[in-house]
């Protein structure tokens, strides 16, 4: 049975962006949260994850967003999410995360977002 | 669409590995029972999260356990029954926190309780811990 998942990796200017391709549920997510540890432990705490290949989303992935998003608002940092597709944003919305975190259409306009409020309060 | 009760059923080994596999059954069967492609996502995110649930909490990931899960469609409804034998637990000893303070506190437990109960119409348990733990969940086909 094909999982498919992958993550690529890039720079916007001194922003990490963290760019999710297929399905993110229990299985696939300890991937996900390596790849924003390994961020962290670069002293990367400005982040941009870009869910335009993102095709499914389980409360095992947005509990990635969660786990980390103190921590990275404590070091003035934020975590800015861009390119939901509306099967995706639906189980964002469910969760109130919108109320949580920043949620832009594309990367420029989280790359924007971030000149404008690097970061928010938990 | 048919009259008669129609029972369909995967049984798994308890592992995350097998969650895309369990989403192609109940997506199949979703579709199967009449429901549109919204209906279909929600079913699917639904049965992921209880299954998911069964996998890390009940069985804590011991793939030699079994995850069964059960469809049943009529015309009116269509029943998804999750059953396993591990860790049974009292649904309503989780709080329906409110995700500033889940993420505050750093917790994330509860999220895939709450998404399954807000996915499908009704939501019920049967817990009897190291004997048969069932959930049933419920999606009306004509609203």
């Amino acid at each position: 049975m094909a999982n498919p998942f992958s993550i690529k990796k890039s720079l916007e200017g001194d922003l990490s962006v963290i760019a999710l391709e297929g399905f993110l549920d229990a299985h696939t997510a300890p991937e996900f949260e390596k790849a924003i540890q390994s961020e962290l432990d670069a002293g990367n705490y400005r982040i941009i994850v870009g869910c335009e290949k993102l095709t499914y989303i389980s409360s095992a992935g947005l509990g990635v967003f969660m786990g980390f998003i103190e921590e990275i608002r404590e070091k003035g940092g934020d975590i800015k999410i861009c390119g939901l597709t509306p099967k995706v944003r639906q189980v964002f919305e469910i969760l109130g995360f919108p109320a949580l975190y920043d949620i832009l259409d594309d990367v420029p306009a989280a790359v924007q977002r971030f000149a404008e409020v690097p970061t928010r309060e938990v | 669409m048919v009259a008669f009760e129609q029972t369909f059923a995967l049984n798994v080994p308890s592992s995350t590995g097998n969650l895309a596999l369990i989403r192609d059954f109940v997506t199949r069967i979703g579709s199967q029972a009449g429901l549109d492609d919204t209906e279909v996502a929600k079913l699917e995110l639904a049965v992921d999260e209880a299954c998911a649930n069964v996998i890390e909490h009940a069985y804590e990931h011991d793939a030699t356990k079994q995850v069964l899960i059960r469809a049943i469609f009529d015309e009116e409804t269509l029943r998804i029954e999750v059953v396993d034998t591990g860790k049974g637990f009292d649904p309503n000893s989780i709080p329906e926190e409110d995700i500033r303070r889940l993420a505050a506190e750093r917790k994330t437990g509860g999220l895939g309780l709450r998404l399954i109960k807000s996915l499908m119409d009704e939501v019920h348990y049967d817990v009897e811990p190291g004997k048969k733990n069932e959930l049933r969940m419920v999606k009306r086909l004509r609203k």
